[in-house]
């Protein structure tokens, strides 16, 4: 009776159709659709919307606001209009821009850092496992396996690892290696290295989602392509740079901007680490961690806000370049 | 002659892919064999140089010793900050799986004014990372910190989710649900009675790729909760680790306890896990 067959449906519908449209009535049947569709893909929006506007559009909107404010959390005093004066001391104030523009100089280092090595290693790691081999399953569950592990588990594990005593797993292999001439060295403690302990783990745990990306991506490259290079007798390294590269430079550029705008948003790791992890905290305090310790430890919630600004129109200006970037070259 | 090369070459590339993977593979193992290894081995014998990584000793005291350390209500109860875990990615994962659906659907599949005005600020509220709204959200609830709907309702409409399903109805030829709709179904049934079960793909990925989100949510949690009774578990290993005096065995022990769930999600779902990563990569 009722077939959902489009096959069967679409004609049979036609068949019946011209003497109804003949006559007015079909018309009316056709807007009512027209007025119910209106109405329920208005519906069927509103539960989802009116959530993405209570929790991101609104308190967005509010957080430029409390920017501009002087608002303080369990203060007595009303809140009163600040202008600009958050952000002036943010990057002019002596005490106040140490710490965020510290902040700020650590996001980008991690950030310079982090997007080249992880993108390479990335790359590198997808092509070993872009290949026909037994249990090759397998390797790509491993090194995808620490981007399930939630980010204060991964810190903690590496706290270990890099543990400042004689004890430390790092330190005892590097003593085993130097024949006993490397002693105790604080990893994590340390200025010099308690930065580049943060961008090991994170790497660690992030590479495995920017090497299924670009997996996918090789994977889309036709394999003539290779084929043919092979008939012109091409090299390995000559297949990789005029097959390889052009054939996922999309896929690499997309994954390196998104890579960026992650490592703006860097904030687990880093807490967990200088709360009870002996991690140096002027060294690798990030933007994140700034807001959240202005806003929660000092209750300056103006303040608080005024540093998510300058964090989202950071996000917000790499987001954009990813788009330029990445637009052309989709279109050639 | 080529064929000739490429056969004599085979054995040994394959020998050599075989050995850098399985090196790499190795060195990248090590964090998860030592959480695993010291997990189970005494306290004192954990952060004890190379012989960490020796699977002596082993037994499942630390396991036991964490889940009788963390029985009362000073502390918190471990059950309970896994029930919380459990129950708020739950809600998220299937509350976000129904409206962020339905709103895709309403925004693809049927015409309405207003409706690409409505698209384009979701497209834009897709630009907004949850660290740049924490802040006031932080002081717009904060007299409702220590609640758990309060943990939960920021996560479920969420934009990104909606836009990967927009993308996967789009690519649904138009006639199967002409069909369904000449037939009398209405737009309600017509979703979910045909185009629902049509898009399982979508919803696993999507599905999965909230679940692990929130299962390792942090900054949220960090800002909202003091009340061990509403404490979700990544909190809970962030407060444990930072014991005086540490107990190593417990915190790894601890650790697994947190992370075995995904794991599990993990091994039987693998496939969606790559394809909703890989799937986020469309949105370039």
């Amino acid at each position: 009776m009722t077939s959902v067959e489009p096959a069967h449906a679409a004609p049979h519908a036609r068949e019946k159709s011209p003497p109804v449209t003949a006559v007015k009535p079909a018309r009316p049947a056709r807007s009512v659709r027209k007025n119910r569709d209106r109405l329920h893909g208005l519906l069927m929006s509103t539960p989802a919307v009116a959530g993405l506007i209570a929790f991101v559009g609104i308190p967005f909107g509010y957080a430029v606001v409390l920017s501009f404010y002087n608002v303080r959390l369990g203060s007595p005093l009303a809140p009163s209009f600040f202008g600009l004066e958050q952000y002036r001391r943010l990057f002019t104030d002596p005490d106040l821009s140490g710490p965020f523009l510290r902040a700020l100089l650590n996001n980008l280092t991690f950030a310079v850092v982090v997007v080249p090595v992880q993108t390479a290693l990335a790359l590198g790691l997808a092509i070993l496992l872009n290949r026909k081999l037994k249990a090759i399953g397998l390797f790509r569950s491993l090194f995808f396996m620490p981007v399930v592990f939630p980010m204060a588990l991964v810190a903690v594990i590496w706290r270990l690892i890099l543990a400042r005593s004689d004890q430390g797993m790092l330190n005892s292999a590097l003593h085993a290696v130097s024949f006993g001439n490397w002693g105790a060295f604080d990893w994590l403690g340390d200025s010099a290295t308690a930065m580049a302990s943060i961008i090991v783990l994170s790497i660690w745990q992030g590479v495995g989602f920017q090497m299924v990306i670009l997996l996918a991506g090789l994977q889309q490259i036709p394999g003539e392509l290779y084929e043919a290079a092979e008939l012109d007798r091409a090299s390995r390294r000559q297949q990789f740079r005029h097959v390889t590269l052009p054939g996922i430079r999309g896929t690499l550029v997309f994954v390196a901007m998104l890579t960026s705008v992650l490592s703006f948003r860097v904030f687990d790791q880093v807490y967990v680490l200088i709360r009870g992890g002996g991690l140096n905290e002027d060294a690798t305090r990030t933007v994140m961690y700034q807001a959240v310790t202005t806003a929660f430890d000092q209750n300056n919630v103006g303040q608080a806000s005024a540093i998510t600004v300058v964090f989202f129109l950071i996000v917000v200006a790499l987001t954009l370049i990813q788009r330029r970037v990445v637009r052309p070259d989709n279109e050639d | 002659m080529s064929t000739n090369t490429g056969l004599t070459r085979t054995p040994l590339r394959r020998f050599l892919d075989y050995a850098v993977l399985s090196v790499l593979a190795f060195i990248f193992a090590l964090p998860v064999l030592y959480l695993l290894i010291g997990s189970l081995k005494p306290s004192d014998d954990v952060l004890n140089g190379l012989s960490g990584f020796l699977p002596t000793h082993l037994s499942f005291d630390n396991y036991t010793a964490v889940l009788d350390s963390l029985n009362s209500d000073s502390t918190g109860y471990f059950w309970r900050f896994m029930g919380i875990s459990v129950l708020l990615a739950f809600v998220v994962v299937t509350g976000g799986l129904f409206v962020n659906s339905m709103a895709a659907y309403g925004l693809s599949r049927l015409k309405w004014r207003g409706r690409n005005a409505v698209f384009t600020l979701v497209l834009l509220l897709m630009l907004v990372p949850f660290e740049s709204v924490a802040v006031p959200l932080f002081y717009m609830f904060n007299d409702q910190r220590n609640t758990l709907y309060v943990l939960a309702l920021p996560f479920i409409a969420n934009a990104f989710s909606v836009y990967q399903f927009h993308t996967f109805f789009r690519s649904i030829p138009p006639s199967i649900e002409e069909a369904a709709r000449i037939d009398g179904a209405g737009p309600w049934r017509t979703f979910f009675a045909i185009v629902v079960p049509m898009s399982k793909p979508a919803f696993a990925s999507v599905a999965i790729l909230t679940f692990l989100t929130q299962w390792g949510s942090f900054l949220w949690p960090v800002l909202m909760v003091s009340d061990p009774s509403v404490r979700p578990l990544p909190l809970e290993m962030s407060v444990f680790q930072a014991q005086l005096p540490p107990d190593w065995g417990q915190t790894l022990a601890f650790g697994v306890l947190l992370v075995l769930p995904v794991l599990i999600v993990f091994a039987f779902f693998q496939r969606w896990f790559v394809q909703g990563v890989a799937s986020s990569a469309v949105k370039g």
